[in-house]
């Protein structure tokens, strides 16, 4: 097992540094960073000029990517283009808020989805079946920042009619949210509207996959087995048959997670939550190249890292993954 | 019977036999003859006469492709059916939620501009850009897809890198930092921008069908009698590609006019004035409260628009799955 750990953790590296090449890449042709600088008008040309210096962007392409990629371990992706404040401790900040949303939601996604899409096997072509199928389209068919605004206005409009404020619609935290076990109920309640928005998408995702899977480990010959030997259903589907059904599950969604962190730029925009998703939306408004160079590197190591976990988790699911 | 005829005509044509001209009847059955055979023979089915058999008895996805049919022929003469233009301001009728009164079927907003005709022009809109970007998508997937399936090489390890790294990046982030760039508010820039980012899935997808389709024995046997390369592509393999191209080209379309919308909400799609349904949610957003309206008639439009894509799309996978015979 270990050693599997360490061979999934070596060939990550590769791609990560692939994935900073590509970014620097990317972002450093899309344009000038110092165009937004030449329009603004209390700004010289010898300051801009000195920016450049400083930046070394009067150098060759593969010149800056070594010294951006360099500085990463130092100094943390270094200032902000125009002031001089370091980008990580915000991105630090912002990214603490993103997880905990992030991470409730894929919880969230993968609890409900295992249910519906057991149940969903278990009875198919029940009247349940049909109702989930039905739902997951309507899931795949539904911007999610429109779901997000249509469960803001009916908790609104609830609150207009009783005056009982269910949830919080905006923000992390209430403006005194107390220490210790107090904040951290309050935080749970600031984020279900957002985790419950954030979470559908993947609902509807994951829970198609577990049910195709699910079925056919169902039909195997070692769940009927299990059945000849008179094991209780219950026990037939959470020991031997889930098991294995959650392989194919698990690695959608480990690889989904992406898609999650594209769900919070939306979903943290619409609630105002002080996370990644809107710093980016924010730096990307303001043209900076570097805090957006940032976040890119950061989530592609995030995602690379629950990759990874995934698949650990799933080397001990199945063991035979782990001696290829 | 008529297409027997033809049908006989065409083999004999190819055969270089003489064909009677039309009009002039050579050999024309007696009524009674045919009825007698008619009843007995099994009748064969082309491919693509069991898949649009199959296709049109699918209830859900036929309903789908009409209404989608129904939505993008209004959409696209907006000009002729909407009561109003979208940007026509109506001050007696200010806020008015939907009313038959005046043709506000969505009613109207703060200044007094119809919903239904902005939400028309929307849908235009977005189904513009959803087209523009799924053609894009098709036409990259495609080429790209069957390059790197058939003859493997780099341009294959090129492709599965590209794969790896989508999935390491959210692709909303990489299209928010393209239409920052490039985007500047325009519909159909924004869609080329999708267009080119999106293809990634259906060239893997197009690889995975070219890899196994190679080794088959009709492609082989294309290739021992000489046929050159680009035959065997086009002649052999693409067209038995085409099921799964289109599954996913609609899967694409449904999920490309999503993204455009949550560009547009976010400010990166198209610049006002012009609509489009993800700009009208955001518009409407500041007053959903008093005027639930603004967002929930786009926002609907853009669900059934997209979940009926979505029921063709299954529509689809089911017909063309083999495994599912009709009852």
């Amino acid at each position: 097992m270990f050693q599997y750990a360490l061979r999934r953790l070596l060939i990550s590296i590769p791609v990560i540094a692939l994935a900073t090449f590509i970014i620097f890449g990317a972002v450093t042709i899309t344009g000038d960073p110092l165009q937004e600088l030449r329009q603004a008008p209390n700004i010289t040309q010898e300051q801009i000029d000195q920016i450049r210096e400083s930046r070394g962007l009067d150098q060759p392409f593969y010149v800056q990517y070594w010294r951006w990629v360099t500085d990463i371990p130092t100094e943390g992706f270094g200032d902000y283009l125009i002031s001089p404040r370091p980008i990580w401790p915000d991105l630090q900040r912002v990214m603490g808020n993103t997880l905990q949303l992030v991470i409730a939601a894929e919880v969230l996604a993968f609890v409900v989805a295992i249910a519906l899409g057991t149940i969903s096997a278990k009875r198919q072509y029940s009247v349940f079946d049909y109702a989930t199928t039905t739902i997951s389209f309507f899931g795949y068919s539904m911007p999610s920042f429109w779901f997000a605004l249509i469960l803001q206005l009916i908790v609104v409009q609830i609150f207009f009619a009783t005056g009982v404020r269910i949830f919080p619609i905006a923000n992390l935290s209430s403006a005194d949210p107390g220490t210790g076990l107090a904040f951290v109920l309050d935080r749970m309640h600031h984020l279900v509207l957002p985790v419950i928005s954030l979470a559908i998408f993947s609902i509807a995702s994951y829970s198609r996959y577990m049910r195709a899977s699910m079925l056919e480990v169902i039909n195997s010959d070692y769940v009927r087995t299990a059945r000849a030997k008179g094991l209780r259903e219950g026990k037939i589907t959470t020991r031997h048959a889930m098991r294995n059904a959650l392989i194919p599950t698990i690695t959608v969604a480990a690889l989904s997670f992406g898609t999650l962190m594209s769900g919070a730029i939306v979903i943290e925009t619409v609630f105002g939550l002080d996370g990644m998703g809107r710093y980016f939306i924010l730096q990307l408004g303001r043209r900076d190249p570097y805090p957006i160079m940032a976040w890119l590197t950061v989530v592609a190591v995030i995602i690379v890292i629950f990759n990874l976990i995934a698949d650990l988790v799933y080397g001990y699911l199945d063991p035979r993954i782990r001696y290829d | 019977m008529t297409d027997d005829v033809r049908q006989r005509d065409e083999a004999r044509a190819a055969a270089g036999q003489d064909v009677p001209p039309a009009g002039q009847q050579v050999e024309a059955p007696r009524p009674d003859e045919v009825d007698a055979t008619e009843g007995m023979a099994v009748e064969s089915r082309s491919q693509w006469q069991l898949f649009r058999r199959k296709f049109v008895r699918h209830k859900l996805a036929m309903g789908s492709l009409l209404f989608l049919l129904l939505v993008s022929f209004t959409a696209f003469n907006a000009e002729w059916v909407a009561p109003y233009e979208y940007d026509e301001i109506n001050v007696v009728m200010r806020s008015t939620p939907p009313t038959l009164e005046q043709n506000h079927f969505f009613g109207t907003d703060q200044l007094g501009r119809d919903y239904f005709s902005r939400v028309l022009y929307g849908t235009r809109t977005s189904l513009i850009a959803a087209g523009v970007a799924g053609l894009i998508a098709v036409a990259v997937g495609t080429a790209v897809g069957a390059v790197a399936g058939f003859y493997r090489g780099w341009i294959d390890s090129l492709l599965m890198r590209l794969t790896d790294l989508v999935l390491i990046v959210p692709l909303l982030a990489i299209l928010l930092v393209a239409a920052t760039f490039f985007g500047r508010g325009q519909p159909v820039r924004v869609a080329v921008i999708i267009g080119l980012l999106v293809w990634v899935s259906l060239a893997r997808i197009v690889r995975g069908v070219f890899l196994s389709l190679r080794e088959k024995e009709f492609v082989q046997a294309a290739r021992a009698s000489g046929a050159t390369d680009l035959r065997i592509i086009f002649r052999h393999m693409l067209p038995n590609t085409v099921g799964p191209i289109v599954v996913n080209l609609t899967l694409t379309l449904a999920a490309v006019i999503i993204l455009e919308a949550t560009l547009a909400f976010l400010g990166l799609g198209v610049n006002p004035p012009e609509p489009a349904l993800g700009l009208l949610i955001e518009e409407g957003r500041s007053a959903m409260q008093t005027q639930w309206w603004l967002i929930l008639m786009p926002g609907l439009t853009l669900v059934a628009i997209a979940l009926a894509i979505n029921f063709v799309g299954d529509g689809l996978r089911d017909a063309l799955d083999p495994t599912q015979r009709e009852s």
